[in-house]
């Protein structure tokens, strides 16, 4: 038995490093490393004038097809665009926050983003005592961030977009149902479906019809949950679970779990549809796009590198930031697909809602809304 | 059990450490492109790769040794990341010696640390006292989680695995929940965490590093457990329940009785491990805030210490330093553009291996033979 793997593995790598093993070495062979690659192993001393911007994951990690991995993007997108280094670190228990951003500002850090209100303490207390570094926290906002200047919230009110997207599924709706469920009962996630329940419910108001919200009570504040964000398999359970009760749009509120709802959209053959949620779905999603009528975007990403960006020129500001449909910091996206499927009048009712809502004359009420 | 067996147990667990630590040195070049484009033109010149891999190997291995052990601060670290893998590693070790198979830590840790975390942020004591209540109600929230195992298995015959892992679902829900609730959510705040636990409560720590009472308090319960599993006659009822029932029960012993006074104490331990997630100051001298990911997956990873540490005392000791070193020096090493995952590999290879002493013993004399024939790149910049 041994022997034998030992002889496959071997034969296995001989056939490998014959096949791979030919390829011609690069050109240059002067000795000299030609360049560093960025945010290489020389950490120590940032070369002058170096930029470094570093973040911080919570426990989720930077893979969670979620806001650790959106904001992650930020981070890279701004090392295309500006040039900086980068560095990153993961943690893996509530215990690592503290030790992990203290390891960034030991990496002589510029600017350090962490993800997650999880880490608002840790983040609050290195603030205080780094003064010469800027930090800020994706998803997170406390009133204590007040006292020092150094440490900006980013938060989104996605109420705003997911009204929208309630709104539009309320229009599309032919059975008169539209169902939603989230990933776990975390304000970041009911901040959506309040949103999502109170578009429905104006466009009841405003179209004089009955469409029902399955899977979220805005006055209970309970509805369906999958309970992870990660595994599908919960997903596709809650869509189903929806669609037996009659929805035939859905909106998934739960990271990387909410693709069970396009796969149990998929298998309808396009009597069941989606909203997805936090990027544009027919992007991050593109197998799905015939499903997605539209995506309910959060730009995490595009906060972290106007964050990172300002730091570099000098021109941080510590007060809070949230994204809104004002700033196009969450928004619908594109209908792609289905840019000919939804009505002329839907849409141009969506652009007058777009400006009632950043006119204050439609209110949402959501106790998840960020209140900076 | 005799002295030679003793020595065996102990070489295959470092051999299990040492190919653990190899294949990890593979993992670490296959999963670099910078290192793997160089094997690309091995055969032009093979140089390149093998300085790549021994740089890549040696360099993440040193931040590894070097963020685990390389200073004082480093070690401390990695004794506060031992503190409730031993905790909950003894709650594991304990229940196995009697027979029970405790997947429940995760759950018995949580009450552990909600009842800890609640008399921390909500009741106010002078100082001592504080700490002191904080204490016992967390180890009496995890001794009544895992009692609750005991007296399902002991009256109605529940497989206690099962109700292990439904226990923690139950458990790990019901802080969700909690932290939904004005008593628990911190005043102005949406998002699920409580409010930072009074400086009274917070375990005391020497200044400058993080070495606190709850390491301490981790010695003091292997050293209680080892009392009791090889000088108390409660130990020996266990130790015999654990090694066949029917005869425990033919001699006069009772299993239901023991089989609940076991969870409970295993309980209690994981709720120890819980206690130090809520009240161990962190780097920032704080406790960590009650949150959902506060325990981590400490019951989990319990599980892994005790079969490590053979399920005694001092080997849970042990296993628990090495795989808080491990979690450590992890941090550590994403500093040097590893990611830390590897040393969730690491760990589980060395679990692996340790679970599996045929698969060492096998492998070993046939590495040995392979060593004597040729160097190995792979072997070569590992500091094993």
């Amino acid at each position: 038995m041994k022997k034998s793997l030992f002889v496959s593995a071997t034969a296995a790598a001989a056939v490998v490093l014959a096949l791979a093993g030919c390829a011609k070495p690069p050109a240059s062979s002067s000795g000299a490393p030609a360049n560093t690659p960025a945010g290489g192993k020389t950490s120590a001393a940032a070369p002058a004038g170096g930029f470094k911007a570093c973040m911080i994951s919570d426990t989720g990690g930077f893979d969670d097809k979620s806001f650790n991995q959106t904001s992650y993007k930020g981070m890279e997108d701004a090392k295309k665009a500006l040039g900086i280094q980068t560095a990153s670190v993961e943690s893996k228990a509530a215990s690592d926050y503290a030790t992990n951003i203290q390891s960034m500002v030991d990496a002589k850090c510029n600017v350090i983003v962490t993800v997650g209100y999880t880490l608002s303490d840790d983040t609050l207390a290195a603030a205080k005592k780094n003064p010469d570094i800027d930090f800020a926290i994706v998803d997170n906002y406390d009133p204590k961030y007040a006292e020092v200047k150094n440490l900006k919230g980013l938060q989104f009110n996605t109420a705003q977009s997911a009204f929208l997207g309630g709104y539009l599924a309320a229009a599309m709706t032919k059975t008169g149902k539209v169902g939603t469920f989230g990933g776990q009962k975390l304000s970041t996630v009911t901040i959506y479906m309040d949103g999502f329940a109170q578009g429905v419910q104006y466009y009841n108001q405003q179209q004089k019809k009955d469409v029902q919200v399955l899977g979220w009570d805005v006055a209970k504040q309970d509805g369906d949950f999958t309970n992870d964000f990660s595994n599908p398999s919960t997903g596709l359970t809650q869509a189903k679970n929806l669609i037996s009760q009659g929805a035939d749009v859905i909106f998934p509120v739960a990271g990387g779990a909410g693709e069970g709802a396009l796969q149990a959209a998929k298998a309808s053959s396009g009597k069941v549809n989606t909203i997805w949620v936090d990027t544009d779905g027919c992007v991050s999603a593109a197998d799905y796009c015939p499903q997605i009528i539209s995506s309910v975007y959060k730009g995490m990403d595009v906060a972290v590198q106007k964050v990172i960006t300002d730091s570099k020129n000098g021109t941080f500001d510590p007060s809070p930031y949230v994204g809104t449909l004002q700033n196009q910091g969450t928004g619908l996206t594109g209908f792609h697909d289905w840019d000919s499927k939804v009505p002329a009048d839907v849409k141009s009712q969506l652009k007058q809602l777009q400006s009632d809502i950043i006119s204050g004359k439609i209110k949402i009420t959501s106790k998840a809304q960020p209140t900076s | 059990m005799t002295r030679s067996s003793w020595w065996t147990e102990i070489l295959t667990t470092i051999a299990a450490i040492v190919l653990a630590l190899i294949i990890g040195a593979v993992v670490m070049v296959v999963s670099d492109p910078d290192v793997l484009d160089k094997y690309a033109y091995f055969f032009y010149r093979p140089g390149d790769a093998l300085a790549a891999s021994g740089d890549k190997i040696g360099s993440a291995y040193f931040a590894l040794l070097k963020g685990a052990v390389g200073s004082w601060g480093a070690i401390t670290q990695s004794t506060s990341q031992a503190a409730p893998l031993i905790l909950a590693g003894l709650g594991v070790a304990l229940a196995f010696r009697a027979g029970l198979i405790n997947i429940g830590g995760q759950g018995q840790a949580i009450w552990g640390a909600i009842f800890a975390a609640y008399i921390g942020f909500g009741v106010h004591l002078p100082l001592v006292i504080h700490v002191l209540v904080a204490l016992i109600a967390g180890v009496l929230g995890g001794a009544i989680w895992g009692g609750l195992v005991g007296w399902l298995k002991a009256r109605t015959g529940a497989h206690e695995v099962i109700v292990t892992i439904m226990l923690n679902y139950v458990a790990i829900r019901m802080l969700a929940w909690l932290l939904t609730t004005p008593a628990f959510q911190r005043p102005g705040r949406t998002d699920s965490i409580s409010p930072i636990v009074d400086w009274t409560a917070t375990f005391a720590r020497l200044a400058g590093s993080q070495l606190h009472v709850g390491f301490v308090l981790a010695l003091l319960a292997a050293a209680a457990v080892w009392w009791l599993l090889e000088r108390s006659t409660l130990g020996f009822a266990l130790k015999a329940v654990g090694a066949n029932p029917h005869a425990a029960a033919t001699a006069g012993m009772s299993v239901a009785r023991t089989t609940i006074i076991v969870m409970v104490l295993a309980g209690a331990l994981a709720g120890l491990a819980g206690v130090d997630a809520a009240l161990a100051p962190s780097d920032s001298g704080v406790p960590v805030p009650l949150s959902n990911g506060i325990v981590g997956d400490v019951g989990f990873d319990a599980v892994t210490v005790a079969l490590v540490g053979r399920s005694r005392p001092v080997g849970v000791v042990l296993a628990g330093l090495l795989f808080g070193a491990l979690h450590t020096g992890g941090l550590g090493m994403q500093g040097a553009q590893t990611p830390g995952t590897v040393t969730d590999v690491l760990q589980a290879l060395i679990v692996l291996f340790v679970a599996a002493p045929a698969l060492v013993t096998r492998l070993l004399p046939f590495l040995r033979r392979r060593a004597a024939r040729s160097a190995t790149p792979e072997s070569t910049g590992a500091l094993t």
